[in-house]
């Protein structure tokens, strides 16, 4: 570091521009440590493995050959080891306390899981291996598709989709490819509830299908006469999520089913709440044709700063020959196969949805995590993950503002007219929360209520956490209405950073790092 | 149960305060006819060391790539993964976040997920990467879509070479769309019938290079004369080391890159999880049309450098009906595996290792072409090569599989009734001198 005239440290300015504290002269603050971009830290030469030398032969690639410089920094193991470390502790976790980010199950994620899909059996075998080398992936497989059949009554599953998403993309093929198999070919219209996850609209537009938005009643559930009105004879189907998104259960789901199926359509249920009712409920005794079923979520596989998720897809009676290819089969000798393509199918599968056959990483984790709690303990999975949420709701109710009136189920929705003449908004209401330590719930989701914050604590939690967490959220509503508001909106300042500039983010999009060169000729 | 905190006395405690006597009543909006009365039909619950008992035992049922001499890749390959990287994604700050939607307490993912997008950018010869897809296949099928977006045009054409998977993915997601799907002969070694596909309703070529025989394809000429007629070039590839050695997509003129990272920190995992990487061209007409999710610059209320989840509208939380694709949840700790071998690599490491990875390949085929009747189908190749053979590939990746060694992956599973005496063999850095004689000699003993 160089110094000024005043034998000030001169760099404070790069600090900030990195990203470290001004108020220090490394930019780092005790266990804050400042950290770069690997291309800053790090150069062209280092490298963090040891490789056998290349010997040097010619190549045969066809004068293809890739001149000049990548650009790619490395670094040696012990820095690249620091680097990765110093960010990891930027980050909140799910293991560091509550993740209550309403309708992503953030619930404790069991480290056999982690240990099981790392046995070499497992995690070291490659899908296009000869089946006789692959029999107990196969086995594995099969034994997740009879849990989920047996958890959801229903007869298919795919396990092919890769997410949720994904799996919503799959139910809906065969919704569309079991309606041209019949001929609807008019019914193009797919009645979507206005709480809906984005992902739902989103989907069935990939398939081809037009939405038309079903409004929420006073209770937050679907307005059944609105339902009623919009059914007719273009109507492919229905894609609701139950337990909603409001966190309540839709009491006239077999009615909505019914009337779906009567007027010639399909009920898609979305299974991002299945959480709230594995054990308990079987989505095949609602009417179901088809769900997907987070491994993420119910079934605990890790998150991972977004991924990757797994979104096996239960099917009924009637869109079962549809689904896409591939998957497991059984000889009657009891040895596995794989179905590869629609030719050797006994259906007429719509298709295919990723390369391979699925994410045998989430099999293994999410197949770990149903045999230790076993049919009892999902069903108490379920009974605490309802219990925790309406405790929430019970203990917050008088200070904030449930969205709706009565119990939930797995999560606790409130609004923002507890914050009404505050001008404490929702986000300053999240922001704050991060000052005391917790991670913000969900918020302005779902879309029909005001402000939203929509609150699951799963059932990974203790009471004495629900306490803690419960007590806090009661100071910080008393906070709020008592005029505090100043410091919500500077919060949160004891998070690793201030908050962020999202709109000159989106403006000025600065999507990757260049190198200092390069900024000089831009600016020429 | 070990994951379940409440004791009874707590669970009455909590329905005292919530004010009903049992569960039961907390599930009263469940129609009664949909009310289980006991427990589902499954086992009950089973401790770690029972569960980890019979999940091991079907583990061994399986033959692992570490056991055998291995030469199986069309689209996954096996490569050494330093352990680091496995240390590293299972941090809990890591494993046990979600997508980073509160960038205050999520630096360290959204500073690796801006890390990454720059890598997958760098290798590819791109402008700019998202922050990853489900895998190769799917990043492949939503490059199609977003070529038509851009462009206003339908018609994509794809190369034979193309990984039939990636074909199979792309036309299934296009099914339903404006979209139409064309794709030339995959027995066809050159781009020449691509190049003459090209019209002026094209709105995409897709290439894949190294295709899924293991021959490499120049993209200038085909490049050219896309853009000469207004249509995009795709570049798809499902071995990202080769990057490491053969000229780069963007360097070539293709305007998406697309491909598999599985090779690079994240391992076999029997076809999933991988992590698909896309990168395109600094355009705001492509960037605006891009699916997944975009980590950014930007900066915090004391001006200092931060990164944020951006441009969101192109996304179906806020667009909805109207987004670019349905893309969620996407590879988020895959691609934490692939940037963290990345930087432990650098510029010298995935140049060596990439250099390593072709040697290792060209040895094998000089050893395999010695053996009687095996031709080697190939002009070029990166670290994988198709040979013919005198008889069915299929029976003799079974023969190989009974002398203990995974002989690679016969065409046919992929093209079903085509190219029944063709064998698809990839080679790695983790493949010894002694694997290679290992298998000359067994498939000389199965023909």
């Amino acid at each position: 570091m160089g110094m000024n005239t005043q034998g000030r440290p001169t760099r404070m300015a790069e600090n900030i521009a990195t990203g470290g504290y001004a108020d220090t002269v490394s930019g780092s603050r005790g266990l804050e440590q400042a950290e770069p971009l690997i291309f800053e830290r790090g150069n062209l030469e280092h490298c963090g493995v040891d490789l056998p030398e290349a010997k040097g032969m010619p190549t045969r690639l066809g004068g293809l050959e890739r001149e000049g410089v990548i650009g790619l920094s490395g670094l040696a193991e012990p820095e690249a080891m620091r680097h990765y470390v110093r960010l990891s502790r930027k980050n909140y976790a799910i293991d560091l306390g509550l993740y209550p980010l309403g309708s992503c199950t953030m619930k404790h994620n069991p480290r056999l899981n982690e240990k099981i899909a790392r046995l070499p059996g497992f995690a070291d075998i490659h899908p296009m291996q000869p089946a006789s080398t692959v029999q107990g992936a196969y086995a594995l497989m099969g034994e997740l598709a009879h849990w989920l059949m047996t958890l959801t009554n229903m007869p298919a599953v795919a396990l092919s989709p890769k997410a949720g998403a994904h799996g919503e993309f799959c139910g809906m093929m065969a919704i569309r490819a079991k309606l041209d198999a019949d001929g609807q070919t008019h019914r193009r219209r797919v009645l979507v509830p206005e709480s809906a996850h984005g992902t739902n609209p989103a989907t069935a537009v990939q398939c081809g299908f037009v939405c038309d938005e079903i409004p929420a009643d006073a209770t937050g559930r679907v307005d059944m006469e609105a339902f009623k009105a919009k059914l007719g004879d273009d109507v492919a189907g229905i894609m609701l999520t139950n337990p909603n998104t409001c966190g309540l259960f839709e009491r006239d789901i077999r009615e909505i089913a019914d009337l779906i199926h009567e007027a010639g359509g399909y009920f898609y249920c979305d299974g991002a709440n299945f959480n709230a009712i594995v054990g308990r409920v079987r989505p095949g005794d609602l009417g179901v044709d088809a769900m997907h079923i987070n491994l993420h979520k119910t079934f605990s596989t890790p998150h991972g700063g977004g991924g990757p998720g797994s979104g096996p897809t239960v099917l009924s009676e009637a869109l079962a020959p549809f689904a896409p290819v591939p998957y497991v089969a059984q000889t009657e000798k009891g040895s596995w196969h794989l179905i590869e393509h629609a030719e050797e199918a006994e259906g007429t599968p719509f298709g295919r949805m990723a390369a391979f056959h699925g994410q045998m990483g989430m099999f293994t984790r999410a197949l770990t995590y149903m045999m230790s709690h076993g049919s009892d303990g999902l069903k108490q999975v379920a009974d605490d993950a309802v219990l925790n949420a309406n405790y929430i709701l019970a203990r917050l109710k008088h200070v904030m503002t449930p969205a709706f009136d009565g119990s939930c189920m797995h999560e606790a929705l409130f609004d923002d007219r507890f914050l009404k003449d505050t001008g404490v908004s929702t986000l300053d209401f999240a922001k704050a929360m991060i000052d005391e330590g917790y991670h913000p719930m969900t918020m302005y989701f779902p879309l029909v209520v005001h402000g939203a914050m929509l609150i699951e604590p799963t059932e990974t939690e203790s009471k004495g956490g629900l306490d803690r967490f419960t007590e806090v959220l009661e100071a910080l509503a008393l906070a709020a209405k008592s005029g505090e508001k100043d410091r919500f909106l500077a919060a949160p300042v004891h998070a690793p950073t201030k908050r962020l500039d999202e709109t000159r983010a989106a403006r000025q999009p600065v999507l990757r790092w260049t190198p200092p060169s390069d900024d000089l000729e831009a600016a020429e | 149960m070990r994951y379940l905190p409440h004791t009874d006395t707590d669970r009455k405690a909590m329905l005292d305060t919530i004010g009903v006597a049992s569960i039961d009543e907390l599930f009263n909006d469940v129609p009664e006819a949909a009310r289980l009365d006991g427990l589902i039909d499954l086992p009950t619950k089973q401790s770690e060391l029972q569960v980890e008992r019979s999940l091991s035992a079907l583990a061994a049922q399986n033959i692992s790539a570490g056991q055998a001499p291995f030469f199986v890749g069309a689209g996954a390959y096996k490569h050494h993964v330093p352990a680091t990287v496995d240390h590293l994604i299972q941090r809990s700050e890591f494993l046990t976040a979600y997508t980073p939607y509160q960038p205050e307490i999520s630096q360290g993912t959204l500073q690796t997920l801006f890390e990454f997008q720059t890598q997958v950018a760098l290798l590819t010869g791109m402008d700019v990467a998202n922050a990853s897809m489900y895998d190769g296949s799917t990043a492949c099928a939503e490059a199609v879509m977003m070529a038509a977006r851009v462009t206003r045009r339908n018609k994509a054409i794809m190369a034979g070479g193309v990984h039939p998977h990636y074909v199979e993915a792309s036309k299934t997601l296009a099914k339903y769309s404006d979209v139409e799907i064309s794709v030339t002969d995959p027995g066809k070694a050159d781009l020449s019938e691509l190049i003459a596909a090209i019209d002026d309703e094209t709105s995409c070529v897709v290439v894949q290079t190294p295709d899924v025989f293991g021959r490499l394809h120049d993209l200038r000429e085909i490049s050219r004369i896309a853009h000469e007629k207004g249509a995009l070039v795709i570049a798809a590839f499902t071995e990202c080391v080769s990057l490491g050695l053969v000229e780069s997509p963007g360097a070539m003129g293709a305007d998406i890159a697309v491909g598999e990272g599985q090779s690079i920190g994240v391992g076999l995992n029997f076809g999933g999880p991988y992590v698909g990487l896309f990168a395109c061209k600094d355009d705001r007409r492509f960037i605006r049309q891009m699916p997944g999710r975009l980590a950014g610059e930007t900066v915090d209320a004391d001006g200092r450098r931060g990164y944020v989840l951006t441009l969101s509208t192109r996304e179906q939380h806020i667009r909805r009906d109207k987004a670019t694709s349905n893309i969620c949840t996407n590879s988020g700790l895959c691609s934490l595996a692939w940037t963290i071998h990345m930087t432990l690599l650098g510029e010298t490491g995935i140049k060596q290792l990439a250099r390593i990875n072709h040697e290792t390949a060209c040895e094998l085929a000089d050893l395999l072409e010695t053996v009687p009747g095996v031709r080697l189908v190939n002009q070029s190749f990166f670290n994988e090569f198709t040979l013919e053979l005198p008889k069915n590939a299929d029976e003799v990746v079974n023969d190989l599989a009974r002398f203990g060694v995974l002989g690679g992956v016969p065409a046919s599973r992929l093209f079903p009734g085509q190219f029944e005496n063709y064998l698809i063999v990839a080679a790695t850095e983790t493949n010894t001198p002694e694997d290679l004689a290992v298998f000359t000699k067994a498939l000389a003993g199965a023909l």
